[in-house]
């Protein structure tokens, strides 16, 4: 059990956003969560990266109780993350963007970086090389040293995910990685998360384009209202009522 | 309570209702365009000087203080148009060079139309001191705490029952909403400028009969009159209020009974405590950021 | 690129005495390099970690008073005060950043600002320790019976150190340290979440310029034989940033080159005595009202589409 959540909860103000949230995830598989509009599925990916702290319950991942660190020691312990409203290092270009990614990988002592040590030089030489296979590997070598303000929509959505692998994760938190792409380029990121099992990456992945859910999830977790409402594989989930309903409304069923 | 204590709650809360309207001016000026105007602390300076001017040149005094609140006005919508405006999208820093330029260039200008020299305004009612419980107090300090309360009160209206004043608070809370419902911020701004710089004005004329005024003033009570908006929570008007008033007392007691030679230093611990501790102030709103 | 600055520094600074006509031009070259290097510091905070800090001059006058003091009443060897003078500062600001740079923009700005005033208002007020207002005289810089002395001496020394700290600054900048610092100026949240400790690196760009800050001081007062809170005060903070704006953020040879040109201009300026201070005013609002992110950056742009024309 890679990741696994204890009554997870969090509350803002008198708003429980997400409200007793017990989930486990297993290692090397795609899982989808999903839900309509303010059921709390940003909040519960944010809680599970540590950008929030949880009001209550505890996060156990590979063993350890992360709940209440600091958002870089979730980084640190090999948790990653894509976000839903770009947050792409703007002032920098493509190449820089995944080099900075790495960041946990290079350990870089002050003296080392200021008098550029042989060494340092070495390591800066590997880092930008992985970084090119990196944007090559989502299909954006030829953005290499372009700044990221002057990319398109699309190309900044794979960006951020090659920034993400950089790391080197074992968990990948994707938040809408398909939101506003064409056809094309959806097709694009399915077939990236589907070879990011191949890379034993474990995905948990927010999206509400249910094609892609259905066809690259092996598990589906439906949030309604900062609580569970149903979970399983994605055919079962689909055919839930109750799911029906959340999305739809009751006149649907 | 001791006649000692008395007399610097006074002196406090004298010298607090101008770091009130000081204040005041920065949360208009920074609700209406999110700029910190460095230049506020000019615009006090300018009006005690060119009250002095005028009122030297043989003016009555009313009309010599109605000029030069209206010059600083006038100066104020100038920093919009020239400065302010063209510069609109630059980063905070820049904007904040910008006001901190047009605040050195102010105060330029001040020292070639007068000089170096301090000058007193007369008082605007005498001086014959009041003794009020063993402390006394000067006619001038009535106007001080009048006229503030009186303009806090006009503000109230202006902003809570006129158009033109919710236009404003309309800017402040969500500038693209209040576009879209026809205000036209262009205009908001300008009254903001405007009205910032005959606030700050007005606190310096109502200050120079008591600590009169020079062509330097501006800085310090520039920047405590910021201390105090920060205090009170940075673009809360009645936070700017409270703060300048709770710095005046604060200043006043630091001052008499710890140590005179650091006076000055009160209003920036104070601003310290304040943003280390309780960063939106006393009034002001937490904010967060939302991913 | 990174090279051919370097390169380009270092034979401005070994040829340009060919240009000094006197002693006086020698003493405008030092003030040049030593505020240069203030700027190079704060230029890591500000353009590059996209902090924001309107102290500095604090740290300044800290480093100068803090060796002047050691030297003069305590009879501390010269470099000996400097270096405790540039630890403390440093001890100083790494201790007070924690807290102050939790705050962001308008409220960081105010604090820092704060904070520089209350260092000035101290130095000005402690008179017996410090002189007070009217300052007080600095043993020279001396090790071994040696002395540097003199404008030549001081020009090469400034020239030398000046070049040596941008080098370490682009060093750092092409470092995953460099790279931490823009990632958080450009997303904190997604630096954060490639597991940058924001805090850690925002206090070490602070503590970093803190530092050279206090070096600078030091130097200056040591160069100068004397110091006055003049250097400490919120102008001289408001210079020091303005440098860095002006030259252009995020661009250590725009830092020099700002430090450069605003440390030129009021000399230039005093020939116009009483409009001084109005011109220079004037200055600061036209350049920053039309060259928004600095001279470097604009003239590098504006080179660039011209390049692009001539294609």
């Amino acid at each position: 059990m890679l990741l696994r959540t204890e009554e997870l909860s969090k509350a803002f103000g008198g708003v429980a956003a997400v409200d007793a949230v017990s989930i486990a995830i297993e290692e090397g598989t795609v899982h989808a969560l999903i839900g309509p509009n303010g059921a709390g599925k940003t909040t519960l990916l944010n809680l599970l990266c540590g950008i929030y702290r949880p009001t209550r319950g505890r996060i156990v991942f590979a063993g350890r109780d992360l709940a209440g660190r600091a958002t870089h020691e979730y980084a640190a312990a090999g948790i990653g993350r894509t976000f839903q409203n770009l947050q792409v290092f703007f002032n920098m270009t493509a190449l820089e963007n995944v080099m900075t990614g790495r960041h946990l990988l290079e350990p870089c002592g002050f003296a080392a970086a200021a008098l550029r040590l042989p060494a340092r030089v070495r390591e800066e030489r590997a880092c930008r090389l992985e970084a090119e296979a990196l944007l090559e590997f989502v299909g954006l070598a030829q953005w290499r040293d372009t700044p990221a303000d002057a990319m398109p929509y699309g190309a900044l959505k794979r960006l951020e995910i090659a920034r993400a692998l950089a790391a080197r994760p074992r968990l990948l938190l994707l938040d809408e990685p398909a939101a506003g792409l064409n056809p094309v380029e959806t097709a694009e990121i399915d077939r990236l998360i589907h070879s990011l099992v191949t890379r034993r990456v474990t995905v948990v992945l927010v999206e509400h384009n249910m094609k892609l859910v259905m066809g690259v999830s092996q598990h589906v977790l439906v949030l309604d209202y900062g609580r569970v409402l149903a979970e399983g594989e994605p055919a079962a989930v689909r055919a839930n009522p109750r799911v029906v309903e959340a999305y739809l409304g009751a006149e649907a069923r | 309570m001791s006649a000692q204590f008395a007399q610097y709650l006074l002196t406090g809360v004298t010298v607090g209702a101008i770091y009130a309207l000081v204040a005041l001016g920065f949360a208009i000026i920074y609700n209406a365009s999110q700029v910190i105007n460095f230049a506020q602390g000019e615009f006090v300076m300018l009006g005690g000087m060119a009250a002095v001017s005028l009122a030297n040149a043989g003016w009555p005094l009313p009309v010599a203080v109605g000029a030069a609140v209206a010059l600083a006005a006038l100066l104020g919508l100038a920093l919009e148009k020239l400065a302010v405006e063209p510069a609109r999208g630059a980063p905070v820093v820049t904007l904040i060079i910008i006001t901190i330029g047009a605040s050195i260039l102010l105060r330029g200008m001040a020292m070639l139309v007068w000089d170096k020299n301090v000058h007193a305004l007369p008082a605007f009612s005498g001086e014959t001191p009041i003794v009020l419980g063993g402390a006394t107090l000067l006619p001038q300090s009535l106007w001080v705490l009048g006229a503030t309360l009186v303009i806090v009160a006009l503000l109230a209206w202006f902003f809570h029952r006129t158009l033109l004043g919710k236009a404003l608070l309309a800017t402040s809370h969500n500038r693209l909403a209040a576009q879209l419902c026809g205000i036209s911020v262009r205009h908001v701004l300008m009254v903001a400028f405007a009205l910032s710089a005959a606030l700050g004005a007005v606190a310096g004329i109502l200050i120079a009969p008591i600590t009169f005024t020079a062509w330097d003033v501006g800085v310090m009570l520039g920047l405590k009159g910021f201390a105090a908006a920060i205090l009170g929570g940075l673009g809360s008007g009645a936070g700017a209020v409270l703060g300048g008033l709770v710095l005046g007392i604060a200043e006043s007691m630091g001052a008499g009974y710890v140590s005179s030679a650091y006076k000055d230093v009160i209003a920036f611990v104070v601003m310290l405590a304040v943003l280390m501790f309780l960063p939106g102030g006393l009034l002001g709103a937490r904010a967060s950021d939302r991913v | 690129m990174r090279a051919r600055g370097l390169v380009l520094l270092a034979l401005a600074v070994a040829a340009l005495p060919l240009a000094l006509p006197n002693k006086y031009a020698y003493d405008v070259a030092i003030l040049v390099g030593l505020n240069a290097i203030v700027c190079v510091g704060l230029n890591l905070l500000i353009g590059y970690a996209g902090q924001i800090s309107l102290g500095h001059a604090g740290f300044f006058g800290l480093g100068a008073y803090g060796s002047a003091i050691l030297a003069a009443r305590y009879g501390w060897p010269t470099p000996l005060s400097l270096a405790a003078a540039v630890a403390g500062v440093a001890l100083l600001a790494w201790l007070v950043g924690r807290p102050i740079l939790r705050l962001r923009g308008h409220h960081l700005a105010m604090a820092t600002l704060g904070l520089g005033i209350i260092v000035a208002i101290v130095i000005a007020t402690e008179d017996g320790l410090t002189g007070g207002p009217d300052g007080m005289s600095v043993p020279p810089l001396a090790a071994f019976g040696v002395a540097l002395a003199g404008e030549t001496a001081w020009y090469w020394a400034v020239g030398a150190l000046l070049v040596g700290v941008v080098w370490l600054a682009r060093n750092l900048i092409d470092s995953p340290r460099g790279r931490a610092l823009r990632a958080l100026h450009g997303s904190e949240v997604a630096a954060e979440m490639v597991g940058i400790d924001s805090a850690r690196h925002k206090l070490n760009a602070f503590v970093l310029s803190a530092a050279l800050a206090a070096l600078a001081g030091g130097l200056t007062a040591h160069y100068a034989g004397f110091i006055t809170p003049a250097k400490a005060t919120f102008l001289h903070s408001i210079e020091l940033v303005t440098m860095v704006v002006f030259g252009g953020m995020a661009s250590t040879f725009g830092a020099v080159a700002g430090a450069a040109v605003l440390t030129l201009l009021p000399q230039f300026l005093t020939a116009l005595k009483d409009y001084e201070m109005v011109v220079f005013g004037a200055v600061l609002m036209f350049t920053m009202i039309f060259m928004p992110r600095g001279l470097v950056p604009t003239l590098e742009k504006a080179l660039a589409a011209a390049n692009r024309r001539a294609v």
